[in-house]
C-alpha cells in the first residue's frame, strides 16, 4: 500500500511546484486523463479480488479527489497571482489631479431671496412681483405720495426719458417694491398675504449705496390683522432666517403708505467690528413697516372701513450681508469670479424650512 | 435738527436725563442721530484743593504741589503758573483719560519727582481754548464731580447737543417747542406756557402790504412792521452760543433773531432793511424770466408763475424761500420791515424745485408752518428784536387772513387697539392727544378730535392711530401670533414661473456656471450692439453714462463681466444671469432671461490632456439641458436670426416654430466682442422661460411607462449630402419612417469633403429599433432600413453612402 502514498506525494508535490497554468494542465492529464497514472490505477482495480479491492478503492478514490482538489486550488492560485502581477503594473499616481469639473454657484442675492420666500411662505404668503419700471401712479400716488411730497424729491428716483410731444409724465425705476402692493391689491384683493422680492433703484452710489439693490415687500391684508402681528411674523422670520432666536425693537416713525409706522431694529452685539444678530444689547435698524394706510388700501380697490393690514420692506443685499458677513454691498454687482466662488452657495444647496 | 437740553428746557420743565430723553425721542418717532454730550467726557473729573506748593528741586517753572482730593492727599507736579496752594482745581487721577491731550494718565516721574495725576486746563478738558493756567474754581468741594459743578454754576459749558431726524409729517417737531410738545406728552415733563405779548404800535407802518387775487390760494396771509431806529451789530453772547451750537453762523442780532423762531418755534422770518424797500410790497405770480440775486449770491431766474415779493424797484423776495441781497439787512440797517407770513406747501415745494433752492425756510415752508402763529410769530420776534436791539415798533401790517384749518375727525377708540394691537384704554388715548394739543371729546363709542393749527400732517383716522400709538410707546409692543391661513401643512405658493425661475438657476449652477446679479442698465452703445439703446430705454438722470440705458438682455452684462475678469487674470468663465431685460420703455415692456457665457478653456491644463477650448456646442449642450429642466419638449427646432450679435454661421435659435422662441445659443459676433474689449471667442445662450409652454396635463401623474423585454436593434446608416443640409433634417425624417418601431436615432459621425468632394459631406445615423411584439426578423429590420433611406432620400436629397 505505500506505493498509493509514494504516488500521493509525487503528484501534491509536483503540484504545488507547478509554475503556470499550461504545466498545471500538462500535470492533470498525466495524473488524472485517460492515460494518466491514477486512471490507469483506477483501471487496475478491475483486476483485483473483491478482498483487495475493498481496501484499495476507496484509498484510490480519496487519492483522486485529493489531486482534483490540489489541482482547482493550484489553479486558483496561479490565477489570484498572476491577477496580482498585472494589477501591481498597473500603478497609477493617484495624486495626479482629476480631470476638471466646473463648480458653478448661485448668487448671495438668489439664496437669499429663497431662504426668505421658503419662510414666509410657511406662514402663508406668496410670492408676487411686478414691473421695474413704474408708472409713478404706482411708485408714488397710489402709496400716497403726492406730487409736491419731500419723500418724492429724497427717494434719488430714476426717470425715464420722455420724446417730444409725450406729455406723460416720465416713468420711474421703482424706487421700491412697495408698487407691487397695488397691483396685487387691485388684481387679486383681500385677504390676502404676499411677499414681493425684486429689484429696485435709487440715483445714490457711495461706500455704502449701490443704484440697484434688492427689496423684500411684505403685505397681509384681514379683517383683523395688528401691528402686534407684524411683530410676531418680524420675530419669526428672523429667528428662523438667523437661526437663533432674534428680539426686534419697533420705533415710532413715518413712511406716507402705512400709519401707524414704525422702524424695526433687530438685536445685535458689535464685537470687534463685525455684527452678530441675535445677542447683545445694541440694536440695528433693518426695515420699515408699519399698518397699510387706508389711502392705499382704497388705491388698491380695497375698502379701508373692512380690511386692514400690515406692510413691511427689507433689503435683501443688507439680509445677506448680516448672515454671511459680507462687507461690501458694492461687490454684489461687481460678478468677480473669485467673489461668487466665494460668497456663491453651491448648486443644490436648495434652501428650505426642515434643513434650516 | 439740532437743539441743546438748555434750549429744550426753555420750553420743557424737566428732570430727565439727557439718556432718558433720547431714548424717548427716537421711541416717539423723533430718531436721535447724534448726542454730543461734553458733560460725558468729563465723567471722571473731581474737585481737589492744593494745600501745599513748592518749587521743584530740579525745575523753574514746575511746582510740586500736594493735592487733596475724594482719594486723600496726592502729589502732583505741575507746571502751570497759577498752581499754588489754596486754589480749587479739577484733577485727573491716573488711569484717567484727559480728552484734549489724547492721554491716559498714569503715575510719571517728572525731573526726578514723583506725580500722581494733574491739574486741568480749560483746554485740556475741551471746554475752551484757554490754556494759561489750570482752572481755578470759585467754588466747590473737595471730591465733587466736576460736571456736577458745571451743571450748577456754568451749564452753557457741558449743554448737551441732541440731534434728531425729522420725517416729512412732523414739520411740528422742525420747532424746539414741538419737540417739547411730544416728550411732555410721554410723560417726561411739563411743557411751559408760552404766549406771544402783543406789541403795541407806536406809528402807522410806512410800507403797504398788497396780495394779488391769483396769488392769494399760495400766499393767504402777510403780516408785517417796521420797527425804526435798531441798532444791529453781533447778539448777543447766549444767542450766539445756542446757534453755534445747532451749526448755525451767528450774522447779526436782526439775523439771528430770525433764526431763532426758526429753530425754536418753526416760524421762518424775514427782515428787509426798510430804507432799502421802494413803495409798497406787492406778493405777486412772476411772469416768468425776472431775475433776483437771493441772500446766497446767487443770481435766480423766476418761472411763470412763482410767488415773488416786490416792490417798486422789482423782485425783492423769493416768496417763503429766500431773500433778495439788495433788501438784505446789514449792520448799518437802522429801520427794519419785519416779515411773518404764510406760504402754500405745495407751491413752496414746487417752485423750491424748480430754482434749486434748499433753504430752511423752503424747507419748513414745504412742510408746513402753524399758519395760526403767523401773526402771534410777528409779535414774539417783535418784542425780541426791541429787547435786543432797541427801536419802536409800528403798527402791524396785515394782507389777506390766517387759514382756517380747524377739524376734526371721529376716533373710535377700539380702533386703535384693533389696528395696534395693544391695550391702551380710553382714557389714556384722550390723555395722549390733549397732551399734543388735540382736544378730544365724545360720550359715545367713537370720540370726536379737534386737530390743532401746527399738525398739518393729521388728515385723518389714521392718523390719530399713529399719534395715540406712538406716544404710547411702540417699544412696549408685545408681539401677537399671526393665525396660520389653515390649519394643517402649508399648502404650497410657487407659480410654475417662478418654479420654472428657480429650477434654471439651479440647473445652470449644476453645469458649472457662476450666477452674477448685473446692473439692469448699461451703456448706449453696449445696448446698441444688442438692439436696445433707444431712448425709450434712457434713463433722463442715468448715475453715468455707463448705466444709461435699460438692459435690452443679459448678455452684455455678462460679457462686461467677463472684460472685468480677464482683466484681472481670469480668463476660463462661466458665467450666467438670470433676471430681466427690457424690451421698451413701458412697465409691461420687460421679460425674463436666463443667459449664459463661457469664454476660454474647458479646465486648466491638466495630464489627462482633457483641456480643449469651449465650443458652440458647450454652449447648445448647456442651453437645451437648462431648457429642459424648466418644462421645455425634448425636441425642438433649430433655425437661424439676422441677430446682429452673433455669428452668422455659428448660432441657433431653439423654437417650438417660427413664433416660438424658446433660445438662442452660439458664438458671440468678434466685432462685438471687440467693440466690448473681450478677448474671444466667446460662446453664449438667452433662454426665454416664459415661452416654454404650460404642461397640458396638470395632473402628477407621469403616465403608464411602455417598456419591451425583446432586445431593441440598433443598425448604423451613413448619407452623403450637401454640407448645407442640416443634420437634423436627416435625423428626423429618419425616425418618421416608423413611428412605430424606431425610437431614437442619432447623428454620430460628420465627415466633409475628401473623397465625397467639394461642398459634400456624409453625415452618420444611428437608429434604434424597439419591437413590441416578437423579435423582428432580418428581413423586417431590411424592410425598415430601405424605408429609412427612401425616406431621408426624399426629405433631404441625400443618398446612402457607398
Amino acid at each position: 500500500m505505500t506505493t498509493f502514498d509514494d504516488l500521493r506525494h509525487v503528484w501534491l508535490d509536483r503540484i504545488t511546484q507547478a509554475s503556470d497554468e499550461a504545466s498545471l494542465e500538462e500535470l492533470r492529464v498525466a495524473a488524472l486523463g485517460k492515460k494518466g497514472e491514477i486512471s490507469l490505477k483506477m483501471r487496475e482495480l478491475g483486476q483485483m479480488s473483491a478482498k483487495e479491492r475493498q481496501v484499495a478503492g476507496p484509498t484510490l478514490n480519496a487519492l483522486k479527489d485529493e489531486v482534483n482538489s490540489a489541482l482547482v486550488a493550484k489553479k486558483a492560485a496561479l490565477g489570484d497571482a498572476a491577477l496580482n502581477e498585472r494589477l501591481k503594473a498597473e500603478w497609477l499616481d493617484v495624486t495626479l489631479p482629476a480631470r476638471h469639473r466646473r463648480q458653478g454657484s448661485i448668487h448671495p442675492v438668489s439664496q437669499v431671496t429663497e431662504e426668505v420666500t421658503a419662510i414666509f411662505a410657511d406662514m402663508g404668503f406668496a410670492v408676487a412681483e411686478g414691473p421695474q419700471i413704474e408708472t409713478d401712479f404706482y411708485n408714488f400716488d397710489a402709496l400716497n405720495i403726492p406730487g409736491h411730497h419731500p419723500a418724492r424729491a429724497e427717494m434719488d428716483t430714476f426717470y425715464t426719458h420722455r420724446a417730444k410731444g409725450d406729455d406723460r409724465p416720465p416713468h420711474v425705476l421703482r424706487t421700491h417694491t412697495s408698487p407691487v402692493q397695488i397691483r396685487y391689491m387691485e388684481a387679486n384683493g383681500a385677504p390676502c398675504r404676499i411677499i414681493a422680492p425684486g429689484r429696485v433703484y435709487r440715483a445714490d452710489y457711495d461706500q455704502t449705496h449701490t443704484p440697484m439693490f434688492h427689496q423684500v415687500e411684505g403685505l397681509a391684508i384681514d379683517k383683523d390683522i395688528s401691528m402686534a402681528n407684524l411683530k410676531w411674523v418680524l420675530e419669526e422670520f428672523f429667528s428662523a432666517f438667523f437661526g437663533t432666536s432674534v428680539k426686534t425693537r419697533f420705533r415710532a416713525s413715518h413712511f406716507p403708505f402705512t400709519e401707524p409706522s414704525a422702524e424695526v431694529d433687530i438685536q445685535c452685539s458689535w464685537v470687534g467690528g463685525t455684527v452678530k444678530v441675535g445677542e447683545g444689547n445694541d440694536w440695528l435698524e433693518v426695515l420699515g413697516s408699519g399698518m397699510v394706510h387706508p389711502k392705499v388700501l382704497e388705491a388698491g380697490g380695497i375698502d379701508p372701513n373692512e380690511w386692514q393690514g400690515f406692510a413691511f420692506g427689507i433689503g435683501i443685499d443688507r439680509l445677506a450681508m448680516l448672515k454671511y458677513g459680507i462687507p461690501d454691498l458694492r461687490a454684489f454687482f461687481d460678478s468677480d469670479l473669485r467673489w461668487l466662488r466665494h460668497y456663491g452657495f453651491a448648486a443644490l444647496d436648495t434652501p428650505n424650512l426642515h434643513r434650516g | 435738527m439740532k437743539f441743546t437740553l438748555s434750549w429744550l428746557k426753555t420750553h420743557l420743565d424737566t428732570t430727565a436725563s439727557v439718556e432718558e430723553i433720547a431714548d424717548a425721542l427716537t421711541d416717539l418717532g423723533l430718531e436721535v442721530e447724534g448726542i454730543e454730550n461734553p458733560a460725558a467726557k468729563l465723567a471722571g473729573f473731581r474737585l481737589g484743593r492744593v494745600t501745599h506748593a513748592e518749587q521743584h528741586p530740579d525745575a523753574d517753572r514746575l511746582r510740586v504741589c500736594t493735592v487733596s482730593t475724594d482719594e486723600g492727599e496726592k502729589q502732583i507736579v505741575c507746571g502751570a503758573p497759577n498752581a499754588r496752594a489754596g486754589i480749587t482745581v479739577v484733577v485727573a487721577c491716573p488711569g484717567d483719560y484727559v480728552p484734549g491731550i489724547n492721554v491716559t494718565l498714569s503715575v510719571g516721574k517728572i525731573r526726578g519727582v514723583e506725580s500722581h495725576g494733574m491739574m486741568c486746563s480749560e483746554r485740556e478738558l475741551e471746554l475752551s481754548d484757554e490754556h494759561n493756567g489750570i482752572i481755578e474754581l470759585p467754588s466747590g468741594e473737595v471730591g465733587q464731580s466736576f460736571a456736577d459743578w458745571l451743571a450748577e454754576h456754568d451749564p452753557e459749558k457741558i449743554d448737551p447737543v441732541i440731534e434728531i431726524g425729522i420725517t416729512p409729517n412732523r414739520q411740528d417737531a422742525l420747532g424746539v417747542r414741538g419737540v417739547a410738545r411730544d416728550l411732555a406728552a410721554r410723560g417726561l415733563g411739563t411743557l411751559r406756557p408760552y404766549e406771544a405779548t402783543p406789541v403795541k404800535g407806536n406809528f402807522p407802518c410806512p410800507i403797504s402790504v398788497t396780495i394779488d387775487t391769483d396769488t392769494l390760494d399760495g400766499a393767504p396771509h402777510f403780516t408785517g412792521r417796521v420797527i425804526r431806529g435798531v441798532k444791529n451789530g453781533p447778539s448777543p453772547a447766549w444767542l450766539q452760543a445756542q446757534l453755534k451750537a445747532i451749526g448755525l453762523r451767528p450774522i447779526s442780532a436782526l439775523v439771528d433773531i430770525t433764526n431763532f423762531f426758526t429753530y425754536d418755534q418753526n416760524r421762518p422770518l424775514h427782515v428787509f432793511d426798510a430804507d432799502k424797500v421802494k413803495g409798497g410790497l406787492r406778493i405777486h405770480r412772476a411772469k416768468g424770466n425776472e431775475e433776483l440775486l437771493a441772500l446766497d449770491e446767487k443770481t435766480y431766474r423766476f418761472g411763470a408763475g412763482h410767488m415773488v415779493i416786490s416792490d417798486e424797484n422789482g423782485p425783492e423776495s423769493i416768496a417763503g424761500i429766500m431773500g433778495g441781497e439788495e433788501t438784505g439787512c446789514t449792520d448799518e440797517t437802522v429801520n427794519v420791515f419785519l416779515e411773518s407770513a404764510w406760504w402754500d406747501p405745495v407751491q413752496i415745494a414746487y417752485a423750491g424745485r424748480d430754482l434749486k433752492i434748499h433753504s430752511d425756510a423752503r424747507y419748513r415752508f414745504e412742510r408746513g408752518v402753524d399758519p395760526e402763529f403767523t401773526r402771534d410769530g410777528l409779535e414774539a420776534a417783535t418784542q425780541m428784536i426791541l429787547d435786543l436791539c432797541g427801536g419802536e415798533a409800528s403798527d402791524i401790517v396785515e394782507a389777506g387772513a390766517a387759514l382756517k384749518t380747524a377739524r376734526s375727525y371721529s376716533l373710535n377708540p377700539a380702533r386703535v387697539i384693533s389696528l395696534v394691537g395693544m391695550d391702551i384704554t380710553r382714557e389714556e388715548q384722550v390723555h395722549i392727544l390733549t397732551e399734543l394739543g388735540f382736544s378730544a371729546s365724545g360720550g359715545s363709542e367713537a370720540l370726536e378730535v379737534w386737530v390743532p393749527s401746527w399738525r398739518r400732517d393729521v388728515q385723518g383716522e389714521a392718523d390719530l392711530v399713529e399719534e395715540v400709538a406712538r406716544v404710547a410707546s411702540l417699544t412696549k409692543l408685545a408681539p401677537k401670533p399671526l393665525p396660520r391661513l389653515s390649519t394643517g401643512v402649508t399648502r404650497a405658493v410657487l407659480t410654475t414661473m417662478q418654479k420654472r425661475e428657480a429650477t434654471g438657476r439651479r440647473t445652470l449652477a449644476t453645469m458649472g456656471y457662476n450666477e452674477c446679479v448685473t446692473y439692469s442698465f448699461i451703456d448706449q452703445k453696449s445696448a446698441a450692439l444688442f438692439g436696445g439703446g433707444t431712448d425709450a430705454m434712457r434713463l433722463e438722470n442715468p448715475i453715468s453714462s455707463e448705466m444709461s440705458h435699460m438692459r435690452p438682455a443679459l448678455l452684455p452684462g455678462l460679457l462686461q463681466a467677463a472684460a472685468r475678469n480677464q482683466a484681472r487674470g481670469m480668463t476660463d468663465l462661466a458665467l450666467f444671469e438670470l433676471g430681466a431685460a427690457f424690451h421698451g420703455g413701458e412697465p409691461e415692456e420687460q421679460h425674463t432671461q436666463a443667459a449664459g457665457l463661457l469664454i476660454g478653456q474647458t479646465g486648466p491644463r491638466d495630464p489627462h490632456g482633457a483641456r480643449r477650448a469651449v465650443d458652440m456646442f458647450d454652449a447648445k449642450a448647456d442651453a437645451e439641458a437648462a431648457l429642459l429642466a424648466m418644462g421645455a419638449p425634448a425636441r425642438m427646432q433649430i433655425m437661424r436670426s439676422d441677430d446682429p450679435w452673433w455669428h452668422p454661421g455659428r448660432h441657433g435659435v431653439l423654437c417650438l416654430g417660427p413664433k416660438k422662441i424658446l433660445g438662442v445659443f452660439g458664438e458671440i459676433h468678434p466685432k462685438i466682442l471687440r467693440e466690448m474689449d473681450v478677448k474671444g471667442p466667446a460662446m453664449g445662450f438667452a433662454l426665454y422661460p416664459a415661452e416654454i409652454p404650460l404642461p397640458k396635463n396638470v395632473s402628477a401623474s407621469r403616465g403608464a411607462l411602455e417598456i419591451s423585454d425583446l432586445q431593441p436593434v440598433e443598425r448604423d446608416f451613413a448619407f452623403v449630402t450637401d454640407v448645407t443640409t442640416a443634420a437634423l433634417d436627416l435625423a428626423n425624417a429618419a425616425l418618421g419612417a416608423d413611428k412605430a418601431l424606431i425610437t431614437d436615432v442619432s447623428v454620430f459621425d460628420e465627415f466633409i469633403g475628401g473623397s465625397l468632394g467639394e461642398g459634400r459631406k456624409s453625415i452618420a445615423l444611428t437608429v434604434r429599433m424597439q419591437p413590441r411584439n416578437k423579435t423582428l426578423t432580418e428581413d423586417e429590420i431590411e424592410a425598415i432600413a430601405a424605408k429609412i433611406i427612401e425616406k431621408v432620400g426624399k426629405a433631404t436629397g441625400a443618398t446612402l453612402r457607398g
